[in-house]
């Protein structure tokens, strides 16, 4: 099917007519809701053909941007995220339909279409409830009461005297005299002025609900994106096909760092649908009328390369050698209590260990792609960008065009988790959209993703603790070394791969950061200290760092709790129980009672996993399996999460299979408690699959890891029998009315692999301190500890 | 260039196109089928499965002009305007999180259950394995099988 297809099924009146246009009718497109994001976001063939511009920002002052009621009683909510398959779509709806008293399956969601949605970012940071939710919420409570207003001035009694559900209107004394808000408003405008300085201010003067008056929240109605995606009917931005498009494929540096010399035009001459050879600097892209004709020229290019005079970065082989003895080129001031010094010197006993966890790239199931449409002197890009707002921007400046030329349509896409914050392909697209005067699909190749996408930066964590006489610990010292110069930030015109390859790229890379673990813990003298190395390779190269979900926490939190977990087994002290300790020595809490509800999600999870008290490592077995349960928590902001994972270690093949997994989790007020279930099962095996297998590879010139069998990934195999998860709400006062909803899924990543490591430790008394936890690296451990 | 022409989805369609053209470009860019998705072109993912002859066939792999038999893809997976057993639990599992390789896990779960209707765990774990998911839905793609299973059994 077609765009232009879908326009005739679902043709309506433009929604930028209905944003500018006061009190005109307009045709409902709620019907359209289950087919996917495009479809949706239609209102219409104005919207989606590339008519004339501009396309301005629609005003989140206007409580017309956010929600509109059709004739028919439904309602559709406009709001400025993207939903990567966690369900937050639906969340919007339940939220927005509980403020605004709607029924909840009358209501549809559009999001992430720049000139049609306002501009809330789009996705990222596990911010979607905790964040852009309270706008969502206010407008919506507003859009109730202005309905309600109407309604008290159609019957002639004060409002108060008003009940309203599921968009019925009656008057409370005589139920006979009813409207439903489609009567009231129907296709036409609020037009009604909010307030705030910015879009997370924005409100109306309505307040919101208790939370015991909402009705959807908290319940699990099923997501609405998944029909679609199950029976074929969703679309994708990897199926856009437009008149006179053409698809492009890209030659990258074979050596990284390499400078193009020279391109040899005649080695695809024969090349059948060949459109363009695109060369600047060193960007080459070929384009084809059909997507295998390009696949052949991109195979078959010849293009003359120059080597780096310098290895660009060290072999991963020898990468913590390199980052031990490199300087740092930032050193973020440290974070101190006490003097760890001293602590250290007095203590009874001492322990130290080094934790090292290399690359890890996003390695999407769909490598990068988008296609942008050129024609009218404008741009139109669709793509699965998860911050839609920032490419729009982004590429406005890359093509140096009037902002409100450019508009992006997001689509469904594989995979985000922070790869398409730095939207490579969606800047591609459009250039090269803008060059050739046609549309343009871009494919990125599979090599070309795992080798060349943005990754998690490796990082080499050095801790020492100090224990008193009676096994508390007096003294916890941090100190990282994060490989993260150059970290790319969210769809910059001047750093994305197009940008540095075409020598369009800013003078000074960005500093990168290091973090450290986040706990609870009270230890009378602590320090964490954190530093940033660089590569030798700074720009044009495939070790690029980006956001890679919850950036940082899985690496840091594998070294924090891995050695808490080592200082529990130096006291002789059950984990669980050495944790609680730490938590409970202090004393304070901040205003989300963060240590409260720490200890009350280690107890939960304690208790859902049967946790019998007793030192690790256990007793060991006698066969080739050998079995151990391991602990971890941490929190991201003031969501709250304890994981356990139950282990078996095969002594002779080194495989770890991860048989049981128990996770805790407090984010404050749920709104889909069964969407929120699988959204943590997916951010804990993903954490699995980086504990178990992953790693970014590379000699001296590329990276190596360039497929799946490269570049492995957790698989059907390595699923767990059991996963359980208990959803905590460890507030002190659980039923209050203003209970806030946090972010979920990231802070789910953190400490799964620091869990699975205390695990193998628990099974075997072998302390693996290097992530991967791959088959051959076990069983080198166990053989060399004779296990 | 050549005509070649397919069985699809029990219908016949003919496309004029290079016979070493593979199967998945031919079924996303003319015939404008797009359950089956590009993942890796190597076939080592799994993304891009249809159905040939009821075999779970790697489509990126397969030259159009190879192809003998029946293909069904996801389009083509629903009969009579009934779910198949597996898309219905996929569905009641709510299995996808971004779903761009749901494609795969169903078709191969169909062709699973065709010719094993009630496979053990470890039957659905190895058959299953060969087609990834970076979302990691695994754990409920499993359940979903088995739910898919008792369905069929008990239908």
């Amino acid at each position: 099917m077609t765009i232009d297809d879908l326009l005739d099924r679902f043709a309506a009146p433009s929604r930028r007519e209905f944003l500018k246009t006061s009190g005109r009718l307009v045709v409902g497109v709620a019907a359209a809701a289950h087919a996917g994001p495009l479809v949706t976001a239609a209102g219409g063939r104005a919207a989606l053909a590339q008519g004339a511009g501009p396309y301005p920002d629609p005003d989140f002052r206007q409580l017309d941007s956010w929600i509109v009621i059709h004739q028919d009683n439904t309602a559709t909510f406009y709001v400025g995220k993207t939903d990567l398959g966690q369900g937050t779509g639906t969340a919007f709806r339940q939220i927005m339909s509980d403020e605004l008293d709607m029924a909840f399956d009358r209501t549809t969601c559009i999001m992430g279409i720049t000139d049609v949605t306002v501009d809330q970012g789009g996705s990222g940071g596990s911010d979607a409830l905790q964040v852009d939710g309270w706008p969502m919420r206010r407008v919506a409570a507003e859009a109730r009461r202005v309905l309600l207003d109407m309604a008290a001035e159609r019957f002639g009694v004060p409002s108060d005297q008003l009940a309203v559900n599921d968009g019925v209107v009656w008057v409370t004394a005589d139920p006979s005299r009813r409207f439903t808000y489609g009567d009231l408003i129907g296709g036409r405008r609020f037009d009604v002025t909010l307030t705030g300085r910015t879009i997370n201010e924005t409100t109306g003067v309505a307040p919101i609900k208790p939370v015991q008056a909402l009705k959807y929240a908290g319940t699990s109605p099923p997501r609405d994106d998944i029909p679609a995606k199950v029976d074929g009917s969703a679309r994708w931005a990897v199926d856009v096909k437009l008149p006179g498009m053409v698809h492009a494929r890209h030659v990258r540096p074979p050596i990284a760092g390499a400078t193009v010399v020279g391109v040899d035009e005649s080695s695809v001459r024969d090349v059948p649908g060949l459109v363009r050879i695109v060369r600047e600097r060193n960007y080459v892209a070929v384009v084809c009328e059909r997507e295998e004709q390009a696949i052949a020229a991109a195979t078959r290019l010849k293009v003359d390369w120059r080597a780096p005079a310098t290895a660009p970065f060290p072999a991963s082989d020898d990468l913590f050698t390199y980052m031990r003895r490199t300087t740092p080129t930032r050193s973020v001031d440290p974070q101190a209590t006490g003097d760890v010094e001293a602590g250290l010197a007095g203590a009874a006993a001492r322990i130290e260990a080094e934790y090292e966890v290399p690359f890890q790239g996003h390695t999407a199931i769909g490598p990068a792609h988008a296609t942008a449409d050129p024609s009218n002197g404008q741009l139109t890009i669709y793509s699965n960008d998860m911050k839609s707002y920032g490419l729009r921007d982004g590429v406005a400046r890359f093509l140096d065009i009037p902002r409100d030329r450019v508009r992006v349509v997001w689509m469904h896409g594989p995979q985000a988790y922070g790869r398409t914050a730095a939207d490579d392909a969606g800047f591609e697209a459009a250039y090269l959209a803008q060059r050739l005067g046609r549309p343009v699909r871009v494919q990125w190749s599979r090599a070309e993703e795992t080798a060349w996408d943005t990754k998690g930066p490796a990082y080499l964590v050095r801790m020492r603790g100090g224990l008193d006489a009676r096994g508390n610990l007096m003294a916890l010292d941090y100190e990282a070394r994060a490989a993260d110069y150059g970290h790319l930030g969210y769809n910059e015109h001047d750093t994305v791969l197009v940008a540095q390859l075409t020598g369009r790229r800013r003078a000074t890379p960005a500093p990168g950061g290091a973090a450290a673990p986040s706990d609870m813990y009270a230890v009378p003298n602590r320090r964490a200290a954190m530093h940033v190395v660089p590569l030798p390779l700074v720009w044009e190269t495939p070790l690029r760092t980006g956001n890679l979900r919850d950036p940082n926490g899985p690496q840091v939190t594998f070294a924090g709790e891995s050695f808490i977990d080592e200082l529990a087994a130096a006291a002789k002290t059950d984990p669980v129980e050495f944790r609680l300790r730490l938590l409970a020595a202090g004393t304070g809490d901040d205003a989300g009672v963060r240590r409260a509800r720490s200890i009350a999600v280690v107890k939960a999870a304690a208790e859902e996993y049967g946790w019998r008290a007793r030192p690790s490592p256990g007793p060991r077995a006698s066969g080739d399996t050998l079995t151990g349960r391991g602990f971890a928590y941490a929190f991201r902001n003031q969501t709250i999460v304890a994981q356990i994972a139950e282990v078996e270690v095969n002594r002779r093949t080194g495989r770890v299979w991860v048989r049981r997994l128990v996770c805790a989790h407090d984010c404050g007020l749920v709104i889909n408690p069964e969407a929120l279930r699988r959204t943590l099962e997916g951010a804990m095996m993903h954490s699995l699959s980086r504990a178990l297998y992953e790693e970014v590879t590379f000699d001296t010139e590329k990276v190596t890891s360039v497929d799946w069998r490269t570049s492995p990934t957790l698989t059907h195999l390595d699923t767990p029998a059991a996963i359980d998860v208990v959803l905590v709400n460890g507030d002190p006062n659980p039923n209050r009315p203003d209970l806030p909803h946090y972010g979920a899924g990231e802070a789910a990543c953190k400490p799964l692999i620091a869990a699975v490591a205390n695990a193998i430790f628990d099974a075997t008394g072998v302390r693996i301190r290097r992530v991967p936890f791959r088959p051959a690296r076990v069983a080198a451990a166990l053989q060399a500890a004779r296990v | 260039m050549a005509d070649v022409t397919l069985n699809l989805n029990g219908r016949r369609r003919t496309v004029d196109v290079d016979p070493a053209t593979p199967l998945l470009y031919v079924l996303r860019n003319d015939l404008d089928v797009h359950g089956p998705r590009f993942g890796c072109g190597l076939g080592q993912c799994g993304a891009c499965t249809v159905l040939i002859n009821g075999t779970a066939t790697r489509s990126c792999m397969t030259p159009v002009s190879a192809v003998r038999g029946e293909i069904t893809t996801l389009e083509g997976l629903a009969k009579d305007g009934r779910l198949h057993p597996v898309q219905q639990a996929w569905i009641d599992e709510q299995v996808p999180a971004c779903g761009y390789c749901q494609n795969g896990q169903m078709l191969t779960a169909a062709a699973l259950l065709q010719r094993n209707p009630r496979p053990t765990d470890e039957q659905i774990r190895a058959a299953m394995a060969p087609v990834l998911c970076r979302c990691f839905t695994y754990y409920r793609i499993q359940a979903a099988v088995r739910r898919a299973a008792n369905a069929a059994a008990t239908a």
